[in-house]
């Protein structure tokens, strides 16, 4: 049974469990575009093959069906922007709709009236992208994260 | 982690997983390791179990590793400074310190035995309710052991008084030079993936990648200058921590908040606080995977890569830096957070070119010494590597502060306790204390969109002692309102000697539930953690379902 499901996988990929501080090394099987199990790795010094019932089974999230595909906007009306609907937009819509206002902020009420959050989710790289933009280009020491919560 | 900066010198776990067996006593507090780094737990069990060590574990909940304990102290919330000025007070006492190590490698040991004298464990005994003897045995134990090493969590650290309770385990280890060989050490435990990276990167509102503090002119003019970005840019003045950048918000001083993979209307304490914040502050953009309770608030969305579809590192709680690598397509138009950032520099005046996560790797490690020797080629060829990690050639770090400091001598620090700032009354007479279960994680934004996980653990729930329960009139799975002075939520009652007499447990996976409507804002002075572990709450039985 194992073996006829290893057949299968068109790729095998190995990576880093996006779940807790420990970091196990995976491998993601992957066939018809989708995870469809998760071995744990064993030439590491961390997990030397075992996973916890998250890292080998949690990935559905992956593939939800409520992912998002498209930048999303607010509709402009008068309610709370909480109430308003989102209508999808495109990437230059989005992206110059929050470049306007971040610039019309920080020119009328100084850098550092924008803050940022950042993710000890993302990666070391879009970290490192996230603080560089705040401190580099907005101008403000307002970047932080949950690790303290 | 400003505990362990302040006596260290690294807010960082100094040993690694591979030498926990090496331990031959392990003292675990805060840290329900089993359900929150299950993989790591393995070889804490490998060590009792194949090696004899001797497992303390001072928490007030029966977790499963009290099976593995040879004493277990189960000290009442938020006490956890007395219990360890106790363990040192007897340490002193009983001549069991390492006194060529204080002399050699600490300073400041008068001021601290000083401020310990008090500390009896009668009194500290009486204030935590556990038993004298149980404080005099855990410190001969971890006094004597060989090789001891100090493991913590969230436990510890989200308390009004968490920097206290790190200092107070950071002088255990100074007292009894329980630090800088194999199977010892000060270990902290990160809860999420990338949690070290991120404040390895500055993703912090006082210092740039790698520590380097943002009011020190000379690492202005670096970062100045490897970002060839003005030097007058570069601010001086530290930034606004998460709590207080929710607090601007709600006074109008901040007008516009980016947030990048995060849910803070889920992970915040004070969550209704949080919406009016989030709801109020003129301009809010989000880059998720998925539309969370914070995106739905948001002016702008923003349609991110997860793990599965995108290149980068993470660094994990042993400061081991990882490559993750893209295993899928893209779905829809979504692109990778880093992608999106560059597009958004490049839109405020910047120009960035990077053609991929090892070009912005290679930027970051010019600009960080810890960093330096690490890249994404090494790491392919080399697999995962340590911090720090200065050139090229160097191994990487497996323990850290083997014959100095990061600052020099260890630092003890005198801390006195202080009581959590909510303490039990007649109208809320229980502790709240939250935390995490193995089948679900964090929000729930990831794990509770697997059907077998769901299937496990599908609903919130709230541990209660049975004479709790008794007293309450409250039946197992019954749904109970659970109220403080900020909230209530609804959740199945689970009557189990787990939960300590007079202590509630929720977690925080579940929005329909959210127990951080209950938690309070009050935050740590110094680290700003807010205190998730201990609130006071009154249980009320429902007839209604859960």
């Amino acid at each position: 049974m194992t073996t006829s499901l290893l057949r299968q996988s068109e790729r095998i990929v190995h990576t880093t469990c996006p779940y807790c501080g420990v970091g196990c090394q995976i491998d993601l099987h992957i066939a018809n575009g989708i995870i469809y199990r998760v071995d744990g790795r064993f030439d590491n010094d961390v997990n030397h093959g075992n996973l916890c019932v998250k890292g080998r089974f949690g990935y559905d999230f992956v593939h939800a069906p409520d992912r998002l595909r498209t930048p999303l906007l607010k509709e402009k009306g008068d309610g709370a922007r909480a109430e308003r609907a989102f209508q999808p937009a495109s990437w230059d819509e989005a992206l110059n709709s929050v470049a306007d206002q971040l610039r019309h902020l920080r020119d009328h009420y100084g850098p550092d009236s924008i803050a940022f959050l950042t993710s000890a989710k993302c990666t070391n790289e879009e970290n490192y992208l996230m603080q560089k933009l705040a401190r580099g280009v907005v101008g403000t020491n307002n970047v932080d994260h949950c690790a303290r919560l | 982690m400003a505990g362990l900066a302040t006596t260290v010198g690294s807010g960082a776990m100094t040993n690694s997983i591979l030498d926990i067996p090496q331990a031959d006593v392990l003292l675990v507090t805060g840290s329900n390791t089993t359900e929150a780094h299950p993989v790591l737990s393995l070889q804490m069990k490998r060590a009792v179990r194949q090696h004899g060590a001797k497992l303390i574990l001072i928490d007030p909940r029966r977790i499963e590793l009290a099976d593995f304990a040879a004493l277990h102290l189960r000290h009442k919330p938020g006490t956890d400074v007395a219990v360890f000025n106790a363990m040192a007070h007897v340490i002193i006492q009983e001549g069991l310190v390492n006194v060529p190590f204080v002399q050699a490698r600490t300073e400041g040991y008068a001021a601290f035995a000083a401020a310990v004298a008090e500390w009896t464990p009668e009194r500290a005994a009486a204030i935590a309710e556990v038993s004298a003897a149980d404080i005099v045995q855990a410190a001969r134990l971890y006094a004597q052991a060989q090789n001891a090493a100090i493991f913590w969590a969230m436990g510890i650290t989200q308390h009004t008084t968490g920097t206290d309770n790190v200092k107070a385990l950071s002088n255990l280890a100074l007292l009894t030079g329980q630090i800088g060989r194999p199977g010892t050490g000060l270990n902290p435990l990160r809860g999420q993936n990338n949690v070290q990276g991120a404040c390895d990167m500055g993703g912090l509102p006082n210092v740039f990648p790698g520590y380097q503090p943002v009011s020190s002119a000379e690492a202005r003019q670096k970062f100045a200058a490897g970002w060839q970005t003005p030097l007058e840019r570069l601010s001086p003045t530290p930034g606004l921590t998460v709590t207080e950048i929710m607090d601007g918000a709600l006074s109008g001083r901040i007008k516009g908040i980016v947030i990048m993979g995060e849910n803070p209307m889920l992970s915040d304490p004070n969550l209704h606080h949080v919406r009016q914040a989030l709801e109020k502050v003129p301009f809010l953009a989000v880059i998720d995977i998925f539309l969370n309770e914070t995106g739905q608030l948001a002016d702008v969305v923003l349609p991110a890569a997860s793990f599965a579809e995108k290149e980068g590192t993470f660094t994990s709680t042993e400061r081991r830096v990882q490559l993750i690598r893209a295993a899928l397509p893209l779905p829809g138009e979504a692109q990778p957070d880093w992608q999106i950032l560059t597009s958004l520099a490049n839109r405020l005046g910047a120009e960035w070119e990077y053609e991929n996560p090892g070009e912005i790797f290679a930027e970051m490690a010019g600009l960080t010494g810890s960093y330096a020797g690490i890249s994404h080629a090494r790491l392919e060829r080399e697999g995962g590597l340590q911090w720090p990690c200065p050139t090229l050639d160097h191994p990487g770090t497996p323990i850290l502060h083997t014959e100095k400091f990061s600052r020099g001598l260890g630092l003890f620090c005198p801390v006195d306790y202080i009581p959590p700032v909510e303490e039990t009354d007649d109208d809320y007479p229980f502790i709240l204390s939250t935390g995490r279960i193995l089948f679900h994680w964090h929000g729930g934004t990831m794990s509770r969109r697997s059907p077998g996980l769901e299937a496990i653990a599908p609903q919130a729930e709230v541990e209660i002692n049975p004479a709790d329960a008794a007293r309450s009139g409250i039946a197992d799975g019954q749904a109970v309102r659970v109220s403080s002075r900020r909230g209530e939520v609804i959740a199945a009652a689970r009557i189990t000697s787990r939960s300590p007499q007079g202590t509630i447990f929720m977690t925080f996976h579940f929005a329909e539930a959210a127990a951080n409507l209950l938690t309070i804002g009050a935050v740590d002075p110094i680290a700003k953690i807010p205190e998730y572990k201990v609130c006071a709450v009154r249980l009320t039985p429902c007839q209604e379902s859960v």
